[in-house]
């Protein structure tokens, strides 16, 4: 069974690992590194709860082999937060807008919603939900969440 | 579900990806995004003894504009293509179909030529090569050959490329003149594949009469197809508002629609009429501006 040697920063730490072929990105941060913050539900790049930063892009990690992440970057949910564990403003904007119930969705959604205010500060009503189309939630029928969205990219455009 | 075992390559060079594909044949398949390819393989519809990644493969990275052509790189990113300056300008159908693929996620993993090259008949970039009548730059170790987009898509999931090629490339033409452009599709949700879709390009002459017509259908069939007939009826003619109604409902009754569970044959037609009718009369409208 090939396997590979892959070097990677995760959430700005080197780490190594050997991985088969066929491991996703997502099965090598949950079980190789023990970061269980990335959540798998579909597995075949439906529901977005596993999306990571790729080089501060948002992409699936189910959907992409952990060899293809040598020499890349990633930030998973574990490195949203500040070092000390003050919540990033849109995890705090999800708390306090109500844009979780069960949480299992949310890591993918803070993730998307991160990479999607960084392009879009000051997005419309119609621009935080195609934001957001990529993210799947069976809880809060989503108007919790796109509350959420815009409550961080206000408090964004106010401290920027 | 996890994907079967299998071994993974990544080549730096075209001839080295065209070496693999040549030793394993039909046991190797190239893999560009993966967002359709590992979905595939991890749900156990398919599966593959070798991978070989081209996207570490530079020279199948980038976008340029040479004799009346632009030429994309088949492992260029969507979004990179997507928020390309000179793209935008030199092929403005391209640029609108691209935001329709997927989600931003999908976009950034997702290639132009993965996109091309995997031919599911629900998917816009096959659409819009069909309709611009796009060239495939294809490579393999017995050498270079150019396939034009009409002879390119064969079935579902299925090209005109043989077991040991790689598309390396895609020529658009660029259109110019009085030129309008448009991308409508209907889906159940945003991001989700189309059950109708539509590819429109349209030039004016001088005298406000359509002197180029191409009209891409996608969603409805095996493969994406041309909306001849309506290409047909409006070439030459002033289009009114009623000459574009008959030209697009006898180009999407000639059209080869297929029933499933999301949607019936009937109603893929009917949506595929009305798109073509208001996606060309924005285009029109589009080209009348300059």
């Amino acid at each position: 069974m090939a396997e590979h040697r892959i070097h990677c920063t995760v959430n700005g730490a080197r780490q190594r690992g050997l991985v088969e072929s066929r491991t996703t990105l997502a099965d090598f941060l949950r079980e190789g590194l023990g970061l269980t913050g990335t959540h798998l539900a579909c597995e075949h790049g439906v529901c977005g709860a596993c999306t990571v930063m790729l080089d501060g892009r948002a992409v699936r990690s189910c959907l992409m082999l952990a060899v293809q992440a040598d020499g890349h970057e990633v930030t998973t949910i574990e490195g949203i937060a500040e070092p000390d564990g003050t919540l990033s403003a849109v995890q705090q904007a999800f708390m306090d807008a109500h844009g979780l119930q069960c949480g299992f969705c949310t890591p993918g959604f803070v993730v998307s919603v991160t990479a999607f205010l960084e392009d879009h500060p000051d997005p419309s009503e119609a621009e935080i939900r195609e934001g957001i189309a990529g993210n799947l939630c069976r809880c809060t029928g989503y108007q919790g969440i796109v509350a959420a969205v815009r409550l961080a990219a206000e408090r964004l455009r106010v401290d920027a | 579900m996890k994907a079967a075992p299998f071994d993974y390559h990544a080549p730096t060079t075209v001839a080295e990806a065209a070496a693999l594909l040549a030793e394993h044949g039909d046991e190797a398949k190239v893999l560009a995004g993966g967002q359709s390819l590992l979905p595939m393989l991890a749900l156990r519809l398919t599966r593959f003894e070798h991978l070989v990644d081209v996207t570490g493969v530079p020279e199948m990275h980038g976008i340029e504009r040479a004799n009346g052509h632009l030429r994309v790189g088949a492992a260029t990113l969507q979004s990179v293509a997507e928020h390309d300056a000179d793209l935008a300008v030199a092929v403005p159908l391209l640029a609108r179909a691209i935001p329709h693929i997927g989600h931003f996620q999908i976009r950034n993993r997702g290639t132009i030529g993965g996109s091309l090259a995997h031919a599911d008949p629900a998917s816009e970039l096959p659409a819009v090569a069909l309709a611009l009548d796009a060239t495939f730059e294809a490579v393999s170790t017995r050498g270079t050959r150019e396939i034009p987009a009409a002879d390119f898509f064969e079935g579902t999931w299925s090209t005109a490329l043989a077991d040991d090629e790689i598309l390396v490339g895609v020529r658009f033409p660029v259109w110019s003149g009085r030129c309008g452009f448009g991308v409508a599709e209907v889906a159940r949700r945003s991001g989700d594949f189309a059950l109708a879709g539509v590819a429109v390009a349209v030039e004016l002459a001088t005298d406000d009469t359509l002197a180029r017509v191409a009209v891409g259908v996608f969603g409805v069939g095996s493969t994406p197809l041309r909306a001849t007939a309506t290409e047909v009826a409006l070439l030459d003619q002033i289009p009114t508002e009623a000459v574009l109604a008959d030209a697009a409902r006898a180009g999407a009754a000639e059209l080869d629609t297929v029933d499933d569970v999301h949607a019936s044959a009937v109603y893929r037609t009917r949506v595929a009429a009305h798109l073509m009718q208001s996606g060309l009369g924005a285009a029109i409208e589009e080209a009348r501006r300059g």
